[in-house]
């Protein structure tokens, strides 16, 4: 059984072909760790999933619905994938409780009582339930992170997409992030990150993807792919990066 | 140079300088008001409405941002009628300032809307609002934080632009300054008052948006936007 299912995805900006023929097949509960040099493709391939960019050829089925050529509706689409992007992007006006409520509100209709609640919920999950009330710009880099995945969370998404989520913040600032994601992976979530985080690709994903020229050049688990890299690009890749 | 003031001259007259006082601020709050939520809609409609509506409201809005609000005012109020709308002074007076308002405050607001984030608007995207609920819920307040020097300005500019209503018998605060002078012959002291009472609600006016805005937009307070 397979959650996210790509086939012969294509998409080019202009003249330049970014992605020329990606497949992946993405199981519940996996957590994929998608790695490679800039420009290699690997953020176009994160933002097709979930319709940020429009693909041009190929098929991408997520939980058995067919994303077309012809965008959907962003509501229907966020019941399936969620995102957390590299700068945080929540939203400065609301306090921490009201960026996580917003959403489930809006979009789904759920009252107020109940958003609160699974705000709470999973505010606490990402350790950040005692800054309900604060707004994004009194907290550190790290702890918007943190309140962007648990904002990303309250939409129940099948799928947690995501792009360079550690690459914005100061070094002593990636730990916590980090550690809840490698929660969120132990809990059973399903996860595609974009990562430059060699330890933690190696560490917590299930399996990793090296992406080379706009196409998945090698793959595997991580052990083997980290130790034992078969092309030379690949073994280029791991030693530019340690 | 015999001029000798006379302020006295001006006490059988206060009802009168009440009477304009009311009508000028009471026209000013709806204005401010109406305007702004016009400007809301305006501003929205000209980037995601159907082209048609688009040129409709662009055309609204350059064509009162380059003619004098004077001329706009006797169009609605004399010109009008030869279509067959026939409005009274106060409701004339009410409509033009209120499209007067939400013209500028639809340009302003267009820079503060453009430039949102485009990191904001994808997050909204991705976590499945339309792109109604996405300008209400997450462009707009932030939208006006950025504007909010340029519109408070524009509604003081509005407030004392409405002293030309009184040339359509609007019994604002100039009508009742040339009541008075009319009746008394004191323009002096009379025009002297009115101008005094408009810097008032001018100063008035930028502290209270000064206050509103505090409290509006405490999000700011935190450090960077």
């Amino acid at each position: 059984m397979t959650l996210v299912c790509v086939k012969d995805l294509h998409k080019s900006f202009g003249d330049l072909e970014v992605l020329k023929g990606v497949d992946l097949d993405v199981a519940p509960g996996e957590v994929v760790a998608i790695i490679g040099r800039s420009g290699s493709g690997k953020s176009t391939l994160l933002r097709c999933l979930n319709q940020l960019e429009q693909h041009d050829g190929g098929n991408i089925e997520i939980a058995g619905q067919r994303l077309d050529a012809e965008a959907m509706a962003p509501s229907e689409l966020s019941r399936n994938v969620g995102m957390v992007f590299q700068s945080f992007n929540l939203f400065p006006h609301k306090t921490v409780g009201e960026n996580v409520m917003l959403a489930p509100v809006v979009v789904r209709g759920v009252n107020k009582q109940e958003a609160s609640r699974v705000a709470r919920e999973v505010l606490d999950k990402v350790g950040m339930l005692e800054k309900f009330d604060a707004y994004p710009a009194q907290l550190s880099g790290g702890q918007q992170q943190r309140v962007a995945i648990a904002r990303a969370l309250a939409m129940k998404p099948k799928v947690l997409l995501c792009d360079e989520v550690t690459s914005a913040l100061d070094p002593e600032l990636v730990g916590e992030v980090l550690l809840v994601l490698e929660a969120l992976a132990e809990e059973g979530m399903t996860l595609i990150l974009v990562t430059h985080e060699m330890k933690f690709a190696h560490d917590v994903a299930d399996r990793v993807v090296f992406m080379h020229h706009g196409r998945i050049h090698e793959q595997g688990d991580p052990k083997t792919l980290f130790n034992h890299p078969r092309t030379p690009e690949l073994r280029q890749f791991i030693s530019a990066v340690r | 140079m015999g001029l000798t003031l006379d302020f006295l001259a001006l006490s059988p007259y206060v009802g009168e300088l009440a009477r304009g006082l009311v009508t000028t601020v009471v026209l000013t709050v709806v204005t401010t008001l109406s305007g702004l939520m016009l400007a809301i809609v305006v501003a929205y409609l000209r980037v995601h409405a159907a082209t048609w509506v688009r040129r409709i409201l662009g055309g609204y809005v350059e064509l009162t941002r380059n003619t004098p609000f004077i001329v706009q005012l006797f169009f609605i109020f004399f010109g009008l009628p030869a279509l067959g709308i026939k409005i009274d002074a106060i409701t004339a007076a009410f409509l033009a300032m209120t499209l007067n308002l939400a013209a500028y405050t639809a340009e302003i607001l267009r820079a503060g809307i453009e430039a949102t984030g485009r990191g904001q608007l994808e997050a909204a995207r991705t976590l499945g609002m339309s792109k109604f609920q996405s300008y209400r819920h997450v462009v707009l307040v932030p939208a006006f934080a950025r504007i909010y020097p340029a519109l408070t300005s524009q509604c003081i500019i509005v407030m004392l632009g409405s002293a030309v209503v009184s040339q359509i018998s609007v019994f604002d605060l100039t009508y009742a300054a040339n009541f008075i002078q009319s009746r008394n012959f004191r323009s002096f002291e009379a025009y002297l008052l009115v101008t005094l009472v408009y810097l008032l609600l001018a100063v008035g006016m930028r502290q209270l948006f000064l206050l509103v805005g505090r409290r509006l937009f405490a999000f700011r307070q935190g450090g960077q936007a």
